[in-house]
């Protein structure tokens, strides 16, 4: 079983998040860089089968800047077979379809059963590209991924919605996007962080996917991003002290008479 | 010019956010002369077209063959797209459910496009511009749609307001033939189980009780739960005691877990991490509960108490249940 996972590197989630003057971008400058968590149990979901299975490869995708590279060996280190770096300032600026045509482009010409996803990038929160690949390549989906069997050419997904799961059926090969509470990804090992060096870090750019530079980027894309802001900030409010019957008492007032929210 | 509103169905019934969805639509066409369409898919669906259509579309489209008796997003985007043509639409809202993230982003990519996606404000000007939380709320992006594809928005759950819905209102209810066969479908749920929880749902709820590492242990994680229940509230939890297995990732509040803006966040025990802050911080009142007065929770806090949550809960419990009775 051949399985593609699709990473993406993103702020660690402890980062606190700085917009420069212009407002385009973040501040990268204390930033850590992780892959997105997400995409995480998306890999060692793929890691899992593989190991199962007792046969195949994963492969580990991802569309990004230089610093990409990091992640992806990362990901080399926690078990994945090979790499592929989509490497190209015709790239930037990419819209979630744009990004979707450039990831789609990348799998062309390789064997795939499944291709793994996380559910959202987290930084962007979108939820758009699994979809938008899926459409692409016209595959079945699944995303928000609890739970996974994988038969011969089928697979049974628990899907995580609104108050309820839902038991999906799906036909292989399929696009799948996992949801946290799926597994626990695994720490990468000396050994695999040693081995991770010698493997396979593929890089491409745009004409070795046959794109034309204008249908990626800010150029091919619809949706563009304006301006980043920071959120109001929030004032420190009463704080109570002291004896706890008393505090109670005076918060049930407070929320009852001043806010009047209970 | 048309907007076309993809209207879910749960059980028969069309969901509140997808009502949402469809009286923001109502708001925009009003304000610029615009028609909207209202798309129910499902099977049965009747019963969700009769509610949909009293928030006021112009025309009710009825996707109801019983191929869309099971959920797939292959079927409900190939619905979607037929709309989006036949109505010549230039809009598009669905509401940013599990089911509508899907079903938007499979049919936008069918017109070469992406979403506006999850947004919490919009804004026309020969265009729409967006506003939507990115980083789980820690910042927010304005975005902006070109180009002539349809324009393809999701709406976040719980931000737009669902007009009052207007019994005598009787639009038109058309059938929409989809072009599609059974054997296209590749995925479908084949089963839907309901979570057993005693509580309400955490992104829909008006309260949210939320407890952290401060509860020490599993065992005692019940006296957020009986703050939660005195108050009619959700559970939430802090990524530290779902990662450390206390309860289920569904409980988690912050950047790999839920977003939530209710009208009452009660942390117990929650010390404050930033990602944590980041999935409640748009909460309209905070309460803080933790021994340590410095914990960064407080500096959002709209009322703290500094106390020990094994004393505090227990009695705040109490207390809640009294004003109840007194009602």
């Amino acid at each position: 079983m051949n399985i593609i996972v699709f990473i993406k590197q993103v702020p660690d989630t402890a980062t606190r998040i700085k917009i420069p003057p212009d407002g385009k971008n973040i501040d990268e400058s204390d930033v850590t860089w992780i892959i997105s968590p997400y995409d995480e149990y998306a890999l060692e979901e793929a890691l899992k089968i593989k190991e199962a299975k007792g046969t195949g490869k994963v492969t580990v995708v991802s569309v990004g800047p230089e610093r990409a590279a990091t992640s992806l060996r990362n990901a080399l280190a926690m078990g994945a077979d090979d790499a592929v770096h989509l490497l190209d300032p015709a790239f930037n600026g990419s819209d979630a379809f744009a990004t979707a045509k450039i990831l789609s482009a990348s799998v062309k010409n390789r064997p795939y059963d499944i291709l793994f996803f996380g559910k959202m990038g987290v930084g962007m929160d979108q939820s758009q590209v699994p979809a938008m690949v899926a459409e692409l390549l016209n595959l079945p989906l699944v995303t928000q991924i609890a739970k996974l069997e994988i038969g011969d050419a089928k697979a049974v997904v628990h899907r995580e919605i609104e108050g309820a799961t839902e038991k999906v059926e799906c036909v292989l090969p399929a696009a799948l996007a996992a949801e946290k509470g799926l597994n626990e990804p695994r720490y990468p090992s000396l050994k695999g962080i040693m081995a991770a060096k010698k493997k396979p870090l593929e890089v491409l750019n745009a004409a070795a996917l046959e794109l034309n530079p204008e249908e990626v980027g800010a150029q091919g894309s619809k949706v563009m991003l304006n301006s980043l802001s920071l959120p109001p900030g929030r004032q420190a409010g009463k704080i109570l002290q002291g004896d706890p019957q008393e505090a109670v008492k005076q918060l049930v007032r407070l929320l009852h008479e001043e806010a009047k929210v209970i | 010019m048309e907007i076309v509103v993809f209207v879910e169905v749960r059980e028969g019934a069309a969901k509140k956010s997808s009502l949402e969805a469809v009286s923001e639509a109502r708001r925009w066409a009003d304000q610029q002369g615009w028609k909207v369409a209202a798309l129910v898919v499902g099977s049965p669906a009747d019963a969700a077209a009769v509610r949909a259509s009293q928030y006021k579309p112009d025309k009710v489209l009825l996707a109801d063959d019983p191929l869309f008796g099971s959920y797939s997003n292959q079927s409900y985007a190939a619905a979607l797209a037929e709309a989006v043509r036949q109505e010549n639409a230039h809009t598009v809202f669905v509401s940013a459910t599990a089911m509508g993230k899907e079903v938007v982003a499979r049919t936008a990519a069918k017109f070469q496009t992406s979403v506006l996606a999850d947004i919490v404000g919009l804004d026309w000007q020969n265009g729409w511009t967006a506003r939507r939380p990115v980083y789980s709320g820690k910042a927010y992006a304005e975005v902006q749609s070109k180009g002539d594809s349809p324009v393809f928005i999701s709406l976040r759950p719980n931000v737009f307001s669902a007009a009052q819905p207007d019994e005598s209102a009787k639009p038109e209810i058309a059938k929409l033939a989809v072009p599609i066969q059974p054997d296209e479908i590749k995925a479908r749920v084949i089963a839907t189980e309901k979570a057993v929880s005693e509580t309400v749902e955490l992104s829909e709820a008006e309260i949210v009780v939320s407890g952290g590492r401060g509860l020490k242990g599993p065992e005692n994680f019940h006296l957020v739960g009986d703050l939660a229940k005195a108050l009619g509230a959700a559970m939430g939890a802090s990524r530290a005691v779902v990662d450390a297995g206390w309860v289920e990732h569904q409980f988690q509040v912050g950047q790999t877990g839920k977003v939530v803006s209710p009208v009452l966040y009660i942390a117990c025990g929650i010390s404050g991490a930033i990602q944590h802050l980041a999935g409640m911080s748009s909460s309209k009142y905070i309460v803080a509960i933790n021994k340590d007065p410095d914990a960064p929770i407080f500096k959002i806090a709209d009322y703290g108490i500094v106390g020990d949550v094994f004393q505090v809960l227990p009695l705040l419990t109490e207390e809640v249940k009294k004003l109840k009775s007194e009602g």
